[in-house]
């Protein structure tokens, strides 16, 4: 089994509710707490394993803002297991989860030196390194009913923009919907090769925006004028 | 990359006792310059040792759960910070056994054997510390075999300064050591140069685009999903501005480099060992000055997803 995400960039919304339900689920799982610094002073940080960043690709008038959620790929060469000095990085064999355990970490930080997608954070209270545990301490637990025996972040998606399954099995959802919708990995000239896969915005055309322009008629004269006119 | 202080301390020191250990080995080997006093070559080797000793020790000061550093010893199969501890410790025997030998004088053969297997894994051991560094693919300014190239030549020539001065102070033939120290100096001085030059001039690596994965259009981030900094922006996010690099590099170069130059010449010349002395001072500067650069300048993939259009 080789288990990971897709993340739907056409639809995802950018709420940051996946990030939200995944702190408030691993603050009690098997790497909590994810300890937060200043939560209520003036420069508030912490740790989280699922950060959304939000880009413009293109330019005026074909841009587009794309919101682009990033958690560990569980990637198939896990440079951060690698370098591991102390054996806590590990990649399981059975689904390719990749986890810390925290009982061996010295916090030396250089898994997080190792990783190009910034999927680990230090905790500072614990002085261990912690990140996305793909929530393995609910994906295979027995006493919750078996459709929701997948990460916080994939259930909690208001659009539906996250999918979660086994990418050895063709036949799986999430298999299915990276071929017909060519999905991509994150930086694959670094040879790290990501499980968690992207699927790019659908192509729409681009929305008219020189309505008004030369070619208006009256009607479009006359809304310039009015448009002109009108202080907002 | 964050400049972390005990890191460039601990590099730059069990650099030059390691260093400086094996040049002792090998100077009284080669019996240089007449052959160093008994005395000198032990209390040397002495600081040698101590030096790494106390290198090590600040490098777990950067743990954030030190109580575990005694796993760091397990997976020296696949990690270089794992080998650089086991490496590291296994020198201790061998350096001790040889200095104790030395200083009991006796079994010339098994204290050569000693002194010949530590000065092995003194070499093993720079080697490791620098292909910490160099292993990395998320930092392409380190992943460079100048980077391993720098380390061994700047630990032999930091710590072969050290054992002029006391070449120096015993009074033995200085010129064989002068020699070992100019030799060593080029060869660190090139090897920076050249390494400087090079991390100019890269070309393009990982993009903003290629992080992203849009490669058709033009990639920027308006917004990195935090109001403050996080663990990843005081790790990775900090950037040297160009004009003080270009001028630490100087100021690197020339204290590191050029001053001892000039110096040797004339403790050479005059006879001073003091200037010895101030000469190896110089070329520490330098070379905390170097450290930071080396950590400073170093850009992390990362930061593509915090702005960064290229790395």
């Amino acid at each position: 089994m080789r288990l990971g995400l897709v993340i739907d960039l056409d639809v995802c919304v950018g709420c940051h509710a996946c990030a939200v339900s995944c702190k408030q689920w691993n603050a009690s799982g098997t790497t909590g707490p994810l300890s937060d610094y200043e939560p209520y002073g003036a420069e508030p940080s912490g740790v989280w394993f699922n950060r959304i960043r939000h880009y413009e690709v293109g330019t005026y008038p074909n841009n587009k803002t794309i919101n682009f959620p990033m958690s560990c790929m569980h990637c198939e060469d896990a440079d951060c297991v690698t370098v591991c000095p102390t054996g806590a990085s590990y990649k399981r064999a059975e689904d390719g989860i990749v986890l810390v355990d925290q009982d061996k970490c010295m916090g030396c930080n250089y898994c997080s030196w190792a990783c190009p997608y910034g999927a680990r954070e230090l905790d500072r209270e614990s002085g261990t390194m912690k990140k996305c545990t793909l929530c393995v301490d609910r994906i295979y637990d027995q006493a919750i009913p078996e459709a929701e025996r997948q990460p916080s972040c994939v259930l909690t998606c208001p659009a539906h923009a996250r999918m979660f399954g086994d990418f050895d099995d063709p036949n799986s959802e999430v298999s299915k919907v990276v071929r017909e919708r060519e999905g991509y990995v994150l930086m694959p000239e670094l040879g790290y090769n990501p499980t968690n896969h992207y699927l790019p915005p659908r192509k729409h055309k681009p929305i008219p925006t020189d309505i008004g322009g030369d070619k208006a008629g009256l009607a479009g004269k006359l809304k310039q004028f009015v448009n002109r006119m009108v202080k907002r | 990359m964050h400049p972390a202080f005990s890191v460039i301390f601990f590099t730059v020191l069990s650099g030059a006792g390691l260093g400086l250990f094996a040049l002792i080995y090998l100077a009284d080997l080669f019996k240089l310059g007449g052959g160093l006093p008994g005395a000198y070559v032990f209390w040397t080797g002495v600081l040698a040792i101590a030096m790494v000793g106390v290198g090590l020790l600040s490098s777990t000061f950067h743990l954030a759960n030190p109580r575990n550093a005694w796993r760091a010893f397990s997976r020296w199969r696949t990690s270089w910070l794992s080998r650089e501890g086991v490496l590291s410790v296994a020198f201790y025997p061998f350096a001790l056994a040889y200095l104790g030998l030395y200083w009991l004088d006796m079994w010339p053969v098994v204290r050569h054997f000693s002194g010949a297997v530590a000065t092995l894994l003194a070499w093993l051991t720079i080697f490791s510390t620098a292909m910490i560094y160099a292993s990395l693919k998320t930092i392409r300014h380190w992943n460079t075999p100048l980077v391993p190239a720098a380390y061994l030549s700047l630990g032999h020539f930091s710590g072969g300064m050290i054992l002029l001065a006391a070449a120096m102070l015993a009074g033995v033939q200085a010129l064989p050591f002068v020699m070992l120290s100019l030799f060593q100096l080029f060869v660190a001085a090139f090897v920076k140069a050249i390494y400087y030059y090079w991390i100019d001039r890269m070309g393009v690596g990982s993009t903003i685009n290629t992080a992203t994965g849009f490669t058709r259009a033009q990639v920027k981030l308006l917004d990195a999903g935090h109001t403050h900094g996080t663990f990843l922006t005081q790790e990775f996010g900090y950037i040297v501005p160009r004009l003080t690099a270009t001028a630490l590099r100087l100021i690197s170069m020339f204290l590191a480099f050029a001053v001892p130059l000039v110096l040797l010449y004339f403790a050479l010349e005059y006879h001073a060992p003091v200037l010895g002395i101030v000469a190896l001072v110089s070329v520490f500067a330098g070379l905390v000055a170097e450290r930071w650069l080396f950590f400073a300048e170093a850009r992390h993939v990362v930061n593509l997803y915090h702005g960064a259009q290229r790395c």
